[in-house]
């Protein structure tokens, strides 16, 4: 209750605390898949104002965190070729690959450049038409369709220098994943409300239904998670599993069918690798065999890339929801934002650097903001 | 990149053939494309994620969204110079051409 007046509503803050306090009788795990609703939870100390019995469990939802190792190798062997202009979200720049990271392949001379959409890397590709452009196209369903939407102007507009590197990553197999490990502790699902914005909701009932879980589609706002909290704990303790959205304002059941659309034409559904997890099926996209001359991975000879993971990080554990960040030995001694071992702790939404940037050294520490922190990306 | 944020459309035009607005968000203004959202008119407001409209937002929701992330440092981490946040994450040195905006979006 101590830092509940830092809430945009206090008085509904209150409220809904009250209400999940007078419904929970015993312990429930929960986890919430997107990385953004890691960084509120610790930002405002929601895990310390809930009722103990309620425990909130970090999941995968960082798609930065979850790009595997050698997509990275693969993109910084790509952004070193000088014939090559490499565009990319910023908050790829400083994800460790094998012993370096594209913020280094610029400063050692790379054409490595930071888009804000990934239609301005098309604009970069037009403009430079005697240069090979490729973007980093990374992310979950709510990232996939802009990227999609990009491949399918190239061909519209007879682009022929750009190229996409594609690491998509869908949300429900992952569930799935978690769901069947052996050490999996999780009772009930926060779904990612902008994941939902685009996909809707029909992949959740059978998923709730398959492993007996409620899933809770939830936003991004501090009373947002506390609602989604409210709602889940509510089934959980009438031993209901059903779908709800908590997040009707932004998520409709059908979602986008446009960009649905455009996601079945361009992509189609592969294995993917996650990093620290490894493969899991049916997990991500590629381009679909009509957009193939579009796929950087067979524009550049990109084969035979070692991979080198840092024995140390236990991002994988982190990204399972099986470790808290503070728990690894490597966290804030030899990781840290400045000297990352694994993207964890570099992303903005890596659940390690939350709880770097908040101090939580031990669980007992308060949510505050640290106010010189070293690198803080945030407040 | 995970943000997805409210902004305002301010005008819609079509430019070779795609839908595109210009969008404020809290005071930074982008071009946005609206092909996901086609019927969106100036005026009206939207979850926008990597320069894309994804679905309508009512006014109120909107306003609330963008103060609470304009007051948590959000839209700076968002909208502001990545190679600035990427060298104060502590990269060994500045790259040497370095620019003070996303250049590829000029």
């Amino acid at each position: 209750m101590k830092y509940i007046e830092e809430f945009q509503d206090p008085d509904l803050a209150e409220r809904l605390l009250d209400d999940i306090r007078a419904t929970v009788t015993r312990p429930w795990a929960l986890m919430e898949v997107c990385g953004g609703q890691t960084h509120t939870i610790i930002r405002h100390g929601i895990d310390q104002l809930l009722p103990e019995e309620v425990e909130l469990i970090h999941g995968p939802g960082c798609p930065v965190c979850v790009t595997p190792l050698e997509v990275i190798d693969k993109a910084l062997e790509i952004a070193s070729r000088p014939d090559v202009i490499f565009c990319s979200f910023g908050d790829m720049l400083r994800v460790p690959g094998t012993g370096r990271d594209l913020f280094q392949v610029r400063g050692t001379g790379g054409d490595v450049r930071v888009v804000y959409s990934p239609l301005d890397a098309l604009r970069v590709a037009q403009q430079n038409p005697d240069r090979q452009v490729v973007f980093f196209g990374i992310g979950f369903e709510t990232t996939a369709p802009p990227n999609a939407m990009t491949v399918y102007q190239a061909r519209k507009l007879g682009i022929r220098n750009f190229s996409l590197l594609v690491s998509h990553v869908r949300v429900p197999p992952a569930i799935e994943a978690i769901m069947q490990s052996p050490d999996c502790r999780v009772q009930a699902f926060l779904a990612a409300g902008h994941v939902c914005s685009v996909m809707g909701m029909d992949e959740y009932p059978g998923l709730a239904e398959r492993f007996g879980v409620p899933i809770v589609v939830t936003g991004f706002e501090p009373l947002d998670i506390l609602e989604g909290v409210r709602r889940t704990v509510r089934q959980l303790e009438r031993g209901e599993h059903t779908v709800d959205n908590a997040y009707p304002r932004a998520v409709r059941p059908e979602g986008n069918p446009a960009a649905r659309a455009m996601l079945d034409d361009v992509f189609e559904v592969t294995d993917r690798a996650w990093r620290g997890i490894g493969v899991i099926p049916d997990s991500g996209w590629r381009l679909s065999s009509r957009y193939r001359d579009y796929d950087a991975e067979h524009r550049f000879a990109v084969d035979g890339i070692t991979t080198r993971e840092p024995a140390a990080c236990r991002s994988g554990e982190v990204l399972q929801g099986l470790l808290k960040p503070h728990e690894c030995e490597a966290f804030g001694t030899t990781c840290t934002p400045r000297s990352p071992l694994g993207a964890t702790m570099v992303s903005s939404e890596g659940a390690c650097a939350a709880y770097y940037l908040y101090r939580r050294l031990e669980l007992n520490t308060p949510a505050r903001p640290a106010a010189s922190l070293e690198g803080s990306p945030v407040v | 990149m995970c943000l997805a944020v409210p902004g305002r459309v301010l005008d819609v035009e079509d430019r070779d053939g795609t839908r595109m607005a210009t969008v404020d968000f809290g005071g930074v203004v982008k071009e946005v494309c609206l092909e996901y959202l086609p019927d969106l008119k100036a005026g009206e407001y939207a979850i926008v994620h990597v320069g894309f409209a994804l679905q309508r937002l009512d006014e109120e929701s909107a306003r609330r969204t963008l103060e609470l992330f304009e007051n948590l440092g959000m839209l700076q981490e968002e909208f502001g110079d990545p190679w600035e946040q990427a060298a104060a994450q502590g990269a060994a040195q500045q790259p040497p051409h370095h620019t003070t905006a996303p250049e590829a979006q000029q």
